[in-house]
């Protein structure tokens, strides 16, 4: 039996650059399970705490504690980033390629990619270029390519921004299917539907501070704060 | 014009004869600058692509001067191996002036600086693309490196075919450390400097069919066996 690293805490961390303060300090747990949703207006911070809590960026404050020593998470969880990033390589090789960085043999590496390639829908397009796909292609690519080791939490920096409906459903799809195969998922989107849609817990975020936190049903019935009920009543919250 | 034309022609029968002065001559050519090309990749794209990814002191300082020793005047370069290599030198006991390994001294240090500043700018284009993904994945520095070089590596065969382009066209420094010596260190375009002083244009027009077709054919095969533009292999 392999010791869980969840659940995550982050106590007091702060990210500034050039002197200004961009997050924080934020006090945050993240639990064994679920699906954490963290909204708030552009420039709130959301993709500096996903990226905080995966541990590429630097806290000028503050820490962030798994279960286990950091170095053994590495492997174990895995970041979606807005703007998917292809390797200049086939569908095939990005998929195989978190696999083999961890030595596992090329022809499972590749087997488990046509694996995943199926799952996304990209079943008919290892062989293509990955740079040279479609904006919702690319960006299941990446989710794949996250999900194919087996990560035991998920980061995902608002992946449907660009993408249209269906792209958005499928990839909502397999985050689901992620998550009953037992990956906690952390997502920010400032897409309300999406939140509603997905949710189980919301962190809702602005100026770099957590306003407001709790259970999806709770926050979406009855915010507590006057921002958070503004931003679900519609209007335009900055 | 009249003396073009007839200059023209006989160069073409020259090439298509396989005139031996002009295969022997041609072949050296290939010779030197080939060699060249290898040792200059060799010392040129490993270090462009550590200049790409480590950050140091005195970092900007180094690719600014990288990139200004791409402007290295040739005949600057052939007359300080000159020095070098001469009998009163510091390694002058090599014996090594007026051969084509003196040539090939002087060509290496023309084109390692285009080499690696080309290199440099590739890889670090695609290190910025990849920065977080290869963070996020807790890649090694190796497999950082390789990763860049490996997916960067259409670009670093521009970069030396860069290289042959300037190497194969030099003048100037190869004429100073090889002497342009006939059955020696005669080269395509050490000859047709020669030859057009001379007032030969059949010959100096061959030669330069010759040293254009050389280098067009040379980035063709690469491209070839690089199969550079078929379609998702890149």
């Amino acid at each position: 039996m392999v010791t869980p690293i969840l659940p995550l805490t982050m106590s007091s961390a702060v990210v500034k650059r050039r002197g200004q303060t961009l997050l924080g300090p934020v006090d945050l747990d993240i639990s064994a399970q679920g699906f954490t949703i963290v909204m708030g207006p552009n420039g709130a911070g959301k993709t500096k705490l996903l990226r905080a809590l995966h541990g590429i960026e630097r806290l000028a404050a503050g820490k962030v504690t798994w279960q286990v020593p950091v170095g053994d998470t590495q492997d174990r969880q895995a970041f979606v980033f807005q703007a998917p990033i292809m390797l200049r390589r086939s569908v095939r090789d990005n998929l195989a390629y978190p696999l083999r960085l961890r030595g596992v043999a090329k022809s499972e590496a590749f087997a488990r990619a046509a694996d995943w390639a199926q799952r996304v829908g990209l079943g008919d397009a290892l062989d293509r270029s990955a740079p040279r796909l479609s904006g919702g292609e690319k960006q299941k690519l990446a989710l794949a390519r996250a999900l194919i080791g087996e990560p035991d939490i998920l980061f995902l920096d608002e992946p449907c921004a660009n993408l249209d409906g269906r792209a958005t459903r499928e990839i909502e799809a397999i985050l689901k299917d992620a998550q009953a195969g037992g990956t906690r998922i952390v997502m920010a989107t400032h897409d309300m539907g999406q939140a509603r849609r997905l949710a189980e817990d919301i962190v809702f975020l602005m100026h770099g501070q957590v306003i407001e936190r709790g259970p999806a049903q709770a926050f979406f019935a009855g915010p507590q704060t006057p921002q958070a009920r503004a931003l679900l009543q519609g209007d335009i919250v900055e | 014009m009249g003396e073009i034309w007839e200059g023209l022609i006989a160069g073409f029968w020259l090439v298509v004869s396989l005139d031996a002065d002009l295969v022997e001559v041609t072949l050296r050519s290939l010779q030197v600058t080939l060699t060249a090309v290898v040792i200059a990749s060799a010392i040129g794209l490993p270090f462009g692509a550590w200049l790409a990814i480590r950050r140091f002191r005195h970092r900007r300082a180094t690719i600014a001067l990288l990139n200004a020793l791409m402007g290295l005047p040739p005949v600057v370069v052939g007359l300080i191996v000159y020095l070098l290599l001469s009998r009163s030198g510091p390694f002058g006991v090599f014996n090594l002036l007026f051969t084509p390994t003196a040539m090939i001294i002087a060509q290496v240090i023309i084109i390692t600086p285009l080499i690696a500043s080309i290199a440099h700018q590739a890889i670090r284009d695609i290190w910025a693309d990849y920065h977080d993904l290869l963070i996020s994945l807790s890649t090694s520095k190796i497999q950082r490196i390789k990763t860049l070089l490996w997916d960067g590596r259409r670009a670093l065969i521009t970069a030396s075919l860069a290289g042959f382009g300037r190497a194969i066209g030099e003048v100037g420094a190869i004429m100073i450390v090889g002497g342009n010596i006939d059955n020696a260190t005669r080269v395509l375009t050490t000859a047709i400097a020669l030859e057009t002083g001379k007032g030969d244009f059949a010959l100096a027009l061959g030669l330069g069919f010759v040293l254009i077709g050389l280098a067009v054919a040379v980035n063709l095969a690469i491209h070839a066996i690089g199969q550079t533009e078929s379609e998702g292999k890149w």
